[in-house]
């Protein structure tokens, strides 16, 4: 190859890489808006009929509010208001498309990569995202994927132009828990070796964390003296219990062995996935973790399992006393969260538990409910207005609210839709 | 003479238990009846007898020894047809050369699946078991009864139902055969060729065989089961049922078709539909989607989830398909987001998973609705199909009872091993996004 055709394919590459990040959707609005005659729905102090004060990006007052006569006025008459859900597991804003791998972001190379930081390589401007927060998600964690320690994850709002003004300063340290199971159809492995792979990999796991140990102990006293490690360094802020750590666990044996291992090492950790809570809901509660679950929408986690096994499993979980909140696992599909939540919510979990864990239970877990997770005074405006029940597809998300912006309910999926419908030219040939 | 008597009376017993199970009567009582062809029927009874939808009235008296299933507050639909999945099979890719038209998933149909039993649960009694899309013309699909329980396969034929075969476009058999193994069609201009090459020979074979069957020729033309495929699509006793993504592929097709006097053609996936609604309206294809898969390959990068109602309402016959043992656990829900995406009605909605994939595999004169004379096909829900809170609590196939919510042990498998330990635990995450292109390669796995 010479260096034309690289040099050619290196602009073909730019060219094809900015058009896809091409977002054609429209501006936001910021200031004052007075949402009235709406119904309410606070999550944490029921259901109020009155009217929701949004200023400088914060909610300011709630019920019988007066217009200060700055205000815009939105009448929400026969409208619902909802907190903004948030989706506590995905990879939005890292990944784009599937299979085109130098669009993936999420996975990079190695078993040991604490230091990888996800809000690095979150793209502001991702055809997905405005997709996703017209549906009412307005608040996700994105998470790094492979490996023992694929890094740090971050909850992001889905409204800004960098990183930074999309972060909500929230980051935890993601752990994969080595799988006992299967890894997919295609794992061909027999049950032993199965054994043999995880015993290693459990044994690896637990020699880099006692590293971390070590080296946190070391630079209590050396400080800034120490090498340049930055996997280690980024794992000290666990071992200080100044970061959260989210470990990704699924199969009865493997949870029950991750709270053991998180007991152990005296941890701040929450359980995710956990597609197999519903067989040790008690054990998982007494151990006092809360949990991420999901997808709901998934499969029987054996073949032997009953059909509905998952959509059951955050209902059997929540009512034997876990703190759970509803991930999707998803990227383009972060949407779907609401239909997860109401699957969970038709198959156990009721209606209001279910908008909790999208809501408030993400927030306690993440421990930002000082902030966000519901409607109250003082609490960053992420929220929207809708015609009903957010779970049902009848319902229309009217607008949609992130941190105090009026953002465009565009995404790509409207504007074809708008373009499409009625086609002109029509079947004219030229 | 007595122990011929025996004899005799266990063969009758046991042909009319396989008789029993293959088709039975059932009385569906006060149900808001969900005919999709003939409007909602409140606190109506359906009776099915001998699988066979008899009647559908108020007040219909029970007959003697009938089931009867009280559906009063419930909603009692035809039961769903799914036009693209791959469950029930065994195998899903011949992915060796870009034309095997000569193999058929039908001689690889696995009723054990309980994948099966799981479609039953989300309330699907007929699917259409097709090829993969590793080739630009693959093999011939089956469509299948979910006649779950039963342990022959033949069971599992929906018989007489037309033939149908694959065909794919696009990123997949460019992939597989282009990249793969060199050979065309490594693009969209290859895969257009492959088409027109193979019906070209299609044609050739045709002639020579009617030449010699006339006497014109001596010696008879090779006998060549692909071309006996080919053959068959040309004289339309074969639907093609085609994996496409981008317009210009699909527009490429229908005018391939037309040069060769095909006129029996659904798209499937076809997620840029909507950007040749009025085209293919016009043509007459049908066109089966997702309700709102994207961005998973680069030709669903400019997709839009409106696309169900955009071709809807263009006049399109249209459906959506699961391609999963995920989603067609809940097909009703995915109808349903067409009224999210697009404000399509009721009818329209619920349409998209019965009549119009019935009408997409030739079979809406069998199933699809609740008519009188078509099978007794029902699925009943507690609450309204399209609404979130919906859950399927019986599946009626032919009659019999096939998914019972209140009989639904955990363990659903048929062949169940008594010494076999507990199935592993296997991580489902993103296993879905693939089985159109199973049997292909792990590498090439995730890809639809």
């Amino acid at each position: 190859m010479n260096k034309l055709h690289i040099y050619i394919s290196c602009v073909l590459l730019i060219l094809c890489f900015s058009d896809i990040q091409a977002q054609m959707v429209g501006k936001g609005s910021y200031g004052k808006f007075l949402l009235t005659n709406a119904e309410i729905h606070t999550v944490t102090n029921g259901v109020i009929n009155g009217s929701v004060l949004i200023d400088n990006g914060k909610i300011v007052s709630i019920g019988d509010v007066s217009n200060s006569g700055d205000a815009t006025v939105i009448d929400c008459s026969g409208k619902r208001i909802y907190p903004g859900f948030i989706d506590s597991g995905t990879t939005l804003g890292l990944n784009e498309i599937g299979a085109v791998s130098l669009t993936r972001d999420a996975n990079e190379i190695g078993d040991f990569t604490p230091q990888m930081q996800a809000l690095t390589a979150v793209n502001p401007n991702s055809v997905l995202i405005p997709v996703t927060r017209v549906n009412g998600v307005t608040t996700v964690l994105t998470t790094p994927t492979g490996g023992l320690f694929p890094g740090t994850a971050t909850l992001i709002d889905l409204w800004g132009y960098t990183p930074n003004q999309m972060s909500t300063g929230f980051q935890a340290l993601m752990v994969n828990y080595p799988n006992t199971g299967k890894r997919g159809r295609w794992d061909r492995r027999s049950e032993e070796d199965i054994k043999k792979d995880a015993e290693k990999a459990i044994k690896k796991l637990n020699e880099y964390w006692e590293k971390a140990v070590s080296y946190s102990k070391i630079y209590a006293t050396a400080g800034d003296d120490m090498d340049y490690n930055p996997e280690l360094e980024a794992i000290r802020p666990a071992i200080n219990k100044k970061m959260k750590v989210v470990i990704n666990c699924n199969s009865k044996a493997d949870i029950l062995s991750a709270i053991k291992w998180i007991k152990k090492n005296d941890i701040d950790a929450v359980l995710a996935g956990v597609r197999e809570g519903y067989m040790i809901a008690d054990s998982i509660a007494a151990s006092g973790i809360p949990v991420i679950t999901g997808p709901i929408l998934d499969m029987p986690s054996r073949a032997s399992e009953a059909y509905d096994s998952a959509y059951k499993n955050a209902g059997v979980m929540q009512k034997a006393g876990v703190l759970v909140a509803i991930q999707t696992r998803e990227n383009e599909n972060v949407r779907n969260l609401l239909y997860n939540a109401g699957f969970a919510a038709a198959y156990g979990m009721g209606t209001e538990g279910a908008v909790e864990a999208i809501t408030i239970n993400p927030a306690k877990i993440f421990g930002v409910d000082e902030m966000y997770g519901s409607i109250e005074e003082g609490k960053v405006a992420n929220l929207f207005i809708c015609d009903g029940d957010p779970f049902e597809t009848k319902t229309t998300i009217e607008q949609v609210f992130i941190g105090g912006w009026k953002i465009p309910m565009e995404s790509r999926h409207t504007l074809l839709y708008d373009e499409f419908l009625k086609r002109n030219p029509g079947l004219d040939e030229k | 003479m007595k122990s011929i008597y025996i004899i005799w009376s266990l063969l009758i017993c046991s042909i009319s238990f396989l008789n029993g199970q293959e088709k039975g009567d059932v009385l569906i009582k006060n149900g808001t009846v969900i005919t999709i062809t003939n409007g909602v029927l409140e606190n109506h009874d359906v009776y099915i007898k001998d699988g066979i939808i008899k009647n559908i009235a108020k007040d219909i008296s029970a007959p003697k020894n009938v089931k009867i299933i009280d559906a009063k507050g419930k909603f009692v639909m035809a039961g769903i047809v799914d036009a693209h999945s791959h469950i029930g099979i065994t195998t899903v890719n011949e992915a060796t050369a870009p034309n095997t038209a000569q193999v058929w998933v039908g001689d690889a149909i696995n009723p054990l699946d309980v994948s099966l039993y799981r479609a039953l649960a989300g309330g699907v009694t007929v699917s259409h078991a097709m090829h993969g899309s590793a080739n630009a013309i693959g093999g011939e699909c089956e469509t299948i009864k979910h006649r779950y329980g039963e342990i022959d396969p033949e069971m599992m034929r929906m018989k007489d139902a037309p033939r149908t075969i694959k065909f794919a476009l696009g990123e997949n058999p460019m992939r597989v055969h282009g990249e793969g193994s060199d050979i065309v069609p490594a693009t969209r201009m290859g895969v257009e060729q492959v088409m027109r090459n193979s019906f070209a020979e299609a044609k050739k074979y045709k002639k020579a065989w009617s030449d010699f069957n006339s006497g014109k020729t001596k010696k008879p033309p090779m006998y060549d089961n692909r071309m006996e495929t080919m053959v068959d699509i040309l004289e339309g006793e074969i639907i093609i049922h085609c994996h496409s993504y981008r317009a210009d592929e699909i527009l490429m097709l229908m005018n391939v078709c037309k040069d060769y006097g095909v006129n029996k053609l659904v798209f499937q996936h076809v997620n840029e539909g909507f950007k040749v609604a009025p085209e293919l309206a016009a043509w007459g294809a049908g066109a089966s989607v997702f309700s709102d898969w994207w961005a998973y390959k680069f030709e669903v990068y400019y997709s839009t989830a409106y696309n169900a109602a955009i071709l809807t309402k263009n006049g399109v016959l249209t459906s959506i398909n699961s391609d999963s043992q995920e989603l067609i656990r809940h097909l009703y829900h995915e109808a349903a987001k067409s009224q999210k995406y697009g404000d399509l009605t009721d009818e329209e909605a619920l349409k998209l998973i019965t009549i119009n994939p019935a009408k997409q595999l030739g079979i809406d004169d069998r199933v699809g609705s609740i008519e009188k004379g078509k099978e007794g096909d029902i699925v009943i829900f507690n609450n309204h199909p399209l609404s979130i809170y919906a859950i399927p609590e019986y599946t009626i196939v032919d009659g019999v009872v096939r998914f019972d919510i209140n009989e639904d042990p955990t363990d659903m498998r048929v062949d169940i091993d008594p010494e076999g330990s507990i199935p592993t635990y296997m991580h489902t995450e993103t296993e879905d996004h693939d089985r159109c292109m199973q049997g292909v390669s792990e590498s090439h796995n995730h890809q639809h």
